[in-house]
Parts: C-alpha cells; sequence; structure tokens
C-alpha cells in the first residue's frame, strides 16, 4: 500500500512556485489591455459596436477593464489600435483606474488610497471570507487556486476562513443577485471592524452581462467602499495574490 | 400522439411544422413513455403567444437517437388545472414547478408544488428566498439542521435544510435560487450574438466549454449552416479536457474531503496542468473565448497540438496513479464504498443525468444516445457505466472518464492536421419562426438549449438546462439515513452548479 503513494510523489515532484513575482503566463493569457490611438478610429468603433458589455469609448479613447470580459473581440477588430498583452497585475484600489487610456502600460495602484490601520493590523495575516452572489464558479475555483500547492498564497498569510467573525473582510464575486443580496449584507456586518471589501472578477466590479439584468441588485456596492478591484473573467490567481499583497504593502507596482 | 421527430445534428424546425395535441393526449403518451427507460424528458417550459400559453415538449429516444417535439397550447388566462406529470414521474418536478412558478399554471394533485429558483419575472412576488415552504417533520426525538445560502467553503449560495434523528438524515431539502441573474431573459433582449455566446459561456463558469458549444450548434441550426469536419474534432477536444479538467478537480476535492491529502495534492497540480494547456491553447484557463458559432478566433496549430499531447498524456499516467492508489487503501475506500446510494430505479424515476445517473448503471450520455461534433463519425462512444450508485461509484466514474478522454483527444489528434478553420460568424441572419435544440453530453451530464425566432429572425425565447437541474434531487435522495457528517463527500462526488440550476 505504500508503493502506490510513493509512485505519486515521485511522479509529483516539485510543484510549489518558489517566487510568485518571477511568475510569467503563457502568451496567449489576455490580461492588461494596451490602447494607440491612431488618426483613422473606425476600427475602434467597429469594436465599440461589437464589444457585448460596451466597454470601449471612442470619445475619449478608453477600455474599462472592470467591464471587460477579456474575450479579446475588439484586439481582432482593431489590431492597431487594441491588444491584450499577458500582464496579470491588473487590480486597483480605485475604480478609475481600470480604465485604460491610450499609451497606459501599467494600472495604477495607490496603496495609500487605503486606510493605515488595514496594512498595519493585516499585513501580516489576513482572513477573509468569500461570498459568491451570482458568481458562475469560475472567479470562485481561481480564489480556491490561489491557496493550492502551486500558488500557495497562504506563505503570505492570506487565508478564506468559514466564518465572517472570523475574517478581516469580504471577497465579493459575481454581479450581486437580488436573491443574494441580503445574505451578503448579513455577512458584512457580521465581520468585526476594521474590515476590507474586495470585489473579484468583471462581473463583481460592473455586473457584467448582468448589468442590466433586473435580478441584480448592486445596491451593497453604493452603500460600502471598496478598498480593491480585481477584474478578470475569471480574476486569474496571479492577479488575486497581486492584488492583495499590494494592497498589504508587501510588494509595490 | 404526433411528434415531429428530428434528431441532434438536425434538431430544427419550423414552429408551425410542430404538432399541436390536447393536453389530455400529452399526459397519456408520458404516462406510458416515461415508464420506459428509453424516453425521457430533454425540455419542457411555456412561454406566451398572443392570448395563449405554449407549452413545448422535447423528449429523447435513446434507443433509436431520436429527438421528439411536441407541444399543446392553453387560453393564457384560463383557470383549468392541468393534471401534474410530476405526481406520475417525479423526472417532470423541476419543470412543472417552473412553469407554475413563472405562469401561475395550477398542475392537479402535483406533490411537490414549491418554487424552483425564485427568479425575477415570477408572477407571485409574494413568494421570496425568506418564506421558502420547507417540509418539516414533528418528532421529539428529530432536529433540523440549516445550512447556507453562504457555505463554509469558496463556493456558489444554496440553503440545505437537513431533519436529523441523532447523527442520521432523515430528510434534506435543497432551496436554491440565490444565484438567479436571469440568463434566459438575457438571451433575448440582445441581437448581438458575441454578447449571447458569452452569455452561454457564463451558464455555468465551470461548464463554459460545453454551454458555449451547446449554445453554438443551436445557433448553427438556427442559421441552416453546418460546420466543418475539423472544427468539430477541435469543440471535442475542447470539451474533453473541459471533462478531464473538472473530473479531476473533483477527485482532488474528495480526496480533501477524507484527509487523503496526497491525492488531494497530487489532483490540484494535474488540475493545473490541464487548464493551464486550455489557457495556453485559447488565453483562458476555463476556455472562455474558444468556442464560437461557425468557427473559432483560436484554431489549433502544430505546436499547441503537440503541448496538449504531451500534457494529456502525461497527466493521463499520473491520473491514474492516484487512481490506483485510492483503489488499495483501505482507509479512503470505507469511507466511500456504500455511502450515498441511489439504486439505478431512483436515479431512473428521478430523471437522473450524466455521470451521477451511470454511476447508478443508467445508459444517460447523450455523446452515445445523441451524438453530435466528433462523437458521430470519429469516436465511436462507449459510456462508462458503474452499478452500486453509491459515492465511489460518482468517483471512480470519474477516474474511467479521465482516462478514456485522454483517450479521446489523443485518438483525434494523432492524425490531425490543423487546417483553414472558418472565422466566427455573428451576423448571419437567423430563420424566422424556428425551434431549434441543442444537446451536449458536458462533463456533469446532458445540456440542453432550445431557442425559438420571431418572424424577423431574432431569438424571441431561449431556454437553458444544465443537467443540475435534474441531479439537485439525487443528492437529497442520496444522503437519506446518511450520517449528516457524511454530507460534504456526497455533495463533492455529485458537485452540481448553482448557477446552472437557478440561471
Amino acid at each position: 500500500m505504500i508503493f502506490p503513494k510513493i509512485k505519486i510523489l515521485h511522479s509529483h515532484g516539485w510543484q510549489y512556485i518558489p517566487d510568485l513575482n518571477a511568475v510569467e503566463l503563457t502568451e496567449e493569457f489576455r490580461g492588461r489591455p494596451y490602447l494607440t490611438a491612431t488618426a483613422d478610429m473606425r476600427d475602434v468603433e467597429a469594436a465599440a459596436q461589437l464589444c457585448p458589455v460596451k466597454a470601449i469609448s471612442t470619445q475619449p479613447f478608453s477600455l474599462d477593464m472592470g467591464k471587460c470580459l477579456f474575450c479579446g473581440e475588439c484586439a481582432l477588430r482593431a489590431p492597431k489600435n487594441i491588444s491584450f498583452t499577458n500582464d496579470y497585475k491588473i487590480s486597483s484600489t480605485s475604480r478609475e483606474a481600470l480604465i485604460i487610456k491610450p499609451g497606459d502600460e501599467r494600472v495604477e495602484f495607490h496603496p495609500e488610497q487605503t486606510r493605515e490601520q488595514i496594512y498595519q493590523l493585516f499585513g501580516h495575516a489576513l482572513k477573509l471570507r468569500q461570498v459568491s452572489a451570482a458568481g458562475d464558479a469560475s472567479v470562485e475555483m481561481e480564489l480556491n487556486a490561489s491557496g493550492n500547492v502551486n500558488f500557495d498564497f497562504g506563505r503570505y498569510g492570506i487565508e478564506f476562513v468559514a466564518s465572517p467573525r472570523h475574517a478581516d473582510g469580504v471577497v465579493i464575486t459575481g454581479p450581486i443577485s437580488q436573491n443574494m443580496a441580503e445574505a451578503l449584507e448579513i455577512c458584512y456586518n457580521s465581520i468585526p471592524d476594521p474590515k476590507l471589501v474586495i470585489v473579484c472578477g468583471s462581473e463583481a466590479c460592473s455586473g457584467g452581462l448582468f448589468a442590466d439584468s433586473k435580478a441584480i441588485d448592486r445596491s451593497f456596492l453604493d452603500r460600502y467602499k471598496v478598498d480593491l478591484w480585481l477584474p478578470g473573467t475569471p480574476t486569474h490567481p496571479m492577479t488575486f495574490i497581486d492584488g492583495v499583497m499590494n494592497l498589504l504593502r508587501l510588494k509595490t507596482r | 400522439m404526433k411528434y415531429f421527430i428530428t434528431d441532434n445534428p438536425n434538431a430544427a424546425v419550423a414552429i408551425a411544422d410542430i404538432p399541436e395535441v390536447e393536453y389530455a393526449a400529452l399526459y397519456e403518451d408520458l404516462k406510458e413513455r416515461l415508464a420506459d427507460s428509453r424516453y425521457h424528458v430533454a425540455h419542457y417550459f411555456a412561454r406566451p403567444e398572443e392570448n395563449r400559453l405554449k407549452f413545448y415538449l422535447i423528449l429523447l429516444d435513446d434507443v433509436k437517437h431520436k429527438i421528439m417535439v411536441s407541444s399543446f397550447a392553453m387560453e393564457y388566462y384560463d383557470d383549468i388545472a392541468l393534471p401534474s406529470l410530476t405526481a406520475l414521474h417525479p423526472q417532470m418536478h423541476p419543470f412543472e414547478r417552473e412553469i407554475a412558478e413563472l405562469f401561475n399554471v395550477e398542475f392537479d394533485s402535483m406533490p411537490w408544488n414549491k418554487p424552483l429558483r425564485f427568479p425575477h419575472n415570477r408572477r407571485n412576488r409574494n413568494s421570496s428566498m425568506d418564506n421558502y415552504p420547507f417540509y418539516t417533520i414533528e418528532g421529539e426525538s428529530l432536529h433540523e439542521v440549516n445550512v447556507g445560502p453562504i457555505h463554509a467553503g469558496i463556493i456558489e449560495p444554496g440553503a440545505f435544510r437537513f431533519i436529523c434523528n441523532g447523527e442520521n438524515v432523515l430528510h434534506l431539502e435543497i432551496a436554491l435560487g440565490y444565484q438567479h441573474r436571469g440568463v434566459e431573459c438575457e438571451f433575448t433582449k440582445t441581437s448581438n450574438r458575441l454578447r449571447q455566446t458569452l452569455l452561454s459561456e457564463s451558464v455555468a463558469g465551470d461548464s463554459a466549454v460545453s454551454h458555449a458549444v451547446t449554445f453554438s450548434q443551436t445557433i448553427e441550426k438556427l442559421m441552416g449552416a453546418t460546420t466543418d469536419e475539423n472544427l468539430n474534432i477541435e469543440r471535442t477536444v475542447a470539451l474533453e479536457l473541459e471533462r478531464m479538467a473538472m473530473h479531476i478537480a473533483d477527485t482532488g476535492a474528495l480526496c480533501t474531503d477524507v484527509a487523503y491529502q496526497l491525492g488531494q495534492v497530487a489532483c490540484e497540480a494535474l488540475r493545473t496542468v490541464v487548464i493551464n494547456t486550455t489557457q495556453a491553447w485559447c488565453g483562458n484557463r476555463f476556455g472562455k473565448g474558444l468556442i464560437r458559432p461557425c468557427g473559432t478566433n483560436k484554431p489549433l496549430t502544430a505546436a499547441k497540438i503537440e503541448l496538449i499531447r504531451k500534457n494529456v498524456t502525461d497527466v493521463r499516467r499520473r491520473y491514474n496513479e492516484v487512481k490506483e492508489d485510492i483503489e488499495s487503501s483501505p482507509t479512503i475506500l470505507a469511507r466511500f464504498e456504500q455511502c450515498g446510494l441511489v439504486p439505478k430505479a431512483e436515479m431512473l424515476r428521478i430523471g437522473g443525468v450524466g455521470i451521477a445517473s451511470r454511476a447508478s448503471g443508467a445508459s444517460r450520455d447523450i455523446r452515445a444516445s445523441h451524438p453530435y461534433a466528433a462523437y458521430i463519425n470519429k469516436i465511436e462512444h462507449q459510456a462508462v457505466k458503474m452499478h452500486d450508485g453509491d459515492v465511489m461509484s460518482r468517483l471512480m466514474m470519474r477516474c474511467h472518464e479521465v482516462l478514456q478522454s485522454a483517450d479521446y483527444i489523443l485518438q483525434l489528434l494523432a492524425d490531425y492536421t490543423p487546417a483553414n478553420i472558418s472565422q466566427p460568424d455573428y451576423t448571419t441572419p437567423l430563420r424566422g419562426e424556428m425551434l431549434a435544440v441543442g444537446l451536449v453530453e458536458g462533463w456533469r451530464g446532458e445540456i440542453c438549449h432550445v431557442a425559438l425566432t420571431d418572424k424577423s429572425g431574432e431569438v424571441s425565447t431561449y431556454k437553458v438546462k444544465d443537467p443540475s437541474l435534474h441531479n439537485w434531487l439525487g443528492l437529497a435522495i442520496a444522503v437519506r439515513s446518511e450520517g449528516i457528517s457524511d454530507f460534504p463527500i456526497n455533495n463533492k462526488s455529485f458537485n452540481l452548479s448553482y448557477c446552472g440550476h437557478d440561471l
């Protein structure tokens, strides 16, 4: 009975990524968009027309990652103007910083916008309670993966906990359905102060495809300030880890 | 009774050609047919058409590989109660509950007349998540355990109410609807076909490829388009990669719940390899962006084929080692074997589909019974089946299917030369006044989409069915008389979708 286990261990080898800062995602990965303004903007207009979530503005030219579902179709329609890089560092402390303008080569991250006590208290140990409010399970699986054998964010003291009473903040996924609005509020109120609000995934940032659906209730976000915005469909584990580490001032962008 | 009879690759019909029968005839016909496991209902829904409420029935004949379509209508404001089919065949329950919730149709002697998902467009606005009518049993020795909607892990929400006698579960009731986003309505609110495609990818994020293939096939049938051989092969590879990834994830989750850490971490790492392979192919770990109507933006290249073959071969070997270890570890077997039994007859009665049904010995597999894409002519699919219907069988289903999927991928790619694959088509108009059915075996089981178009070719009704709609009841039945501490392994052995159910 021990031999099959040794065999697994042998094949498994070393899966832990020793230095997460050195991680580079595959070229195909669609991360931070890069925009170039040209004299002829007809391609961009066509792309903006097709964009299923109206994330592209033409006057002035910009792309809102909080809405973007990273399908990449605009880059095919307007290859001279829009391209997607494999840069996964796309989180920010403000919603406005998710709007990419021509020439932007990085997403602004302003840790000073976060209350001082956040990194003072949680810099070494951050416990989070996740609430899926109509998330489609992909964002949730990526959050699970952030703690797995490869990414292991537990090494930074970041951990998901079962009870909101044990948590320092809430991570919201999904566009927030009416049917989950009350449960989300109760969960948030159960977390002791001071607490964080993190929204994870483009659907959580803007409502995504469901922004205009009658089944959605996003009033929670009008009442509480969001500390960290994480775009993506779903948010890649590296985006999540990078965002939280920046928030805790464990690294700077 | 009259049906329009077609098969999966050709499942599009002019609405005018769908027979319209009396409800009594349909009732008598289904009463008889559904007693035979060869038939089951893929979809049954209603929609208002002028001053009438029209019901559409999509019935599958697994033996003759046929899709049978029929309909009936009633006056919209008729107060007649229809005799309930659920009373005869419990597999009809989600459909009748949905119709009752949306249109206030009364089903006479319906044994489980409860809200299904509390949609935003429900008729009875007084019915809400807070007053779900949970079943209760009086008894001094009984207690209730209420779990959810927010669960302990990072998963979707749903409310579970257990009635326990000591540590044993007498009854479990699952109340869903928390995830309702209005997916079906969103499909009809737009004519942007890319938006509709992305909606299909987000029906259930863990089945993005399966739902997107189902959507694409449905829309292609409405266009009257045929897909070329190579596109079919690439879609099938993507479907089987998704199946591998999710089955491996579930194997890992089951290992976690019995504290078998070696299996857990090995599966975590193996799933990473599979989804990173999908990411290297199309830029997204869940295959979002890969499947598009009539073509793809991400055709395979020689280098990508080589990467897929290399990784799939490696994962197949390593996963098989985990499978062998599970099979030879008595401590694991003691937890999984004979736990959470759902006998075959029960599974068929409730209309179970997919791996959960096959674990109980039922032969429900769309790849074999209603082939599509490369299962038509490239792969002769032999559905894996187990017999016991316990947690172990559901785990072994996954173990065998991962190896089978790996073999299919390697077989499809062995002599595959990437050739020009067409670009996606978002503009060709759909044929007006048509109904089309898409049927795909996702990793959980049978996915069925039904689209209806109006005179101008716009999608006027879009119905989505995730296999979870049927199988949630299977989980409730599995845990009866089990210790409540065995609920997690039962839950993981089904791993059903909340958002796919709530839509």
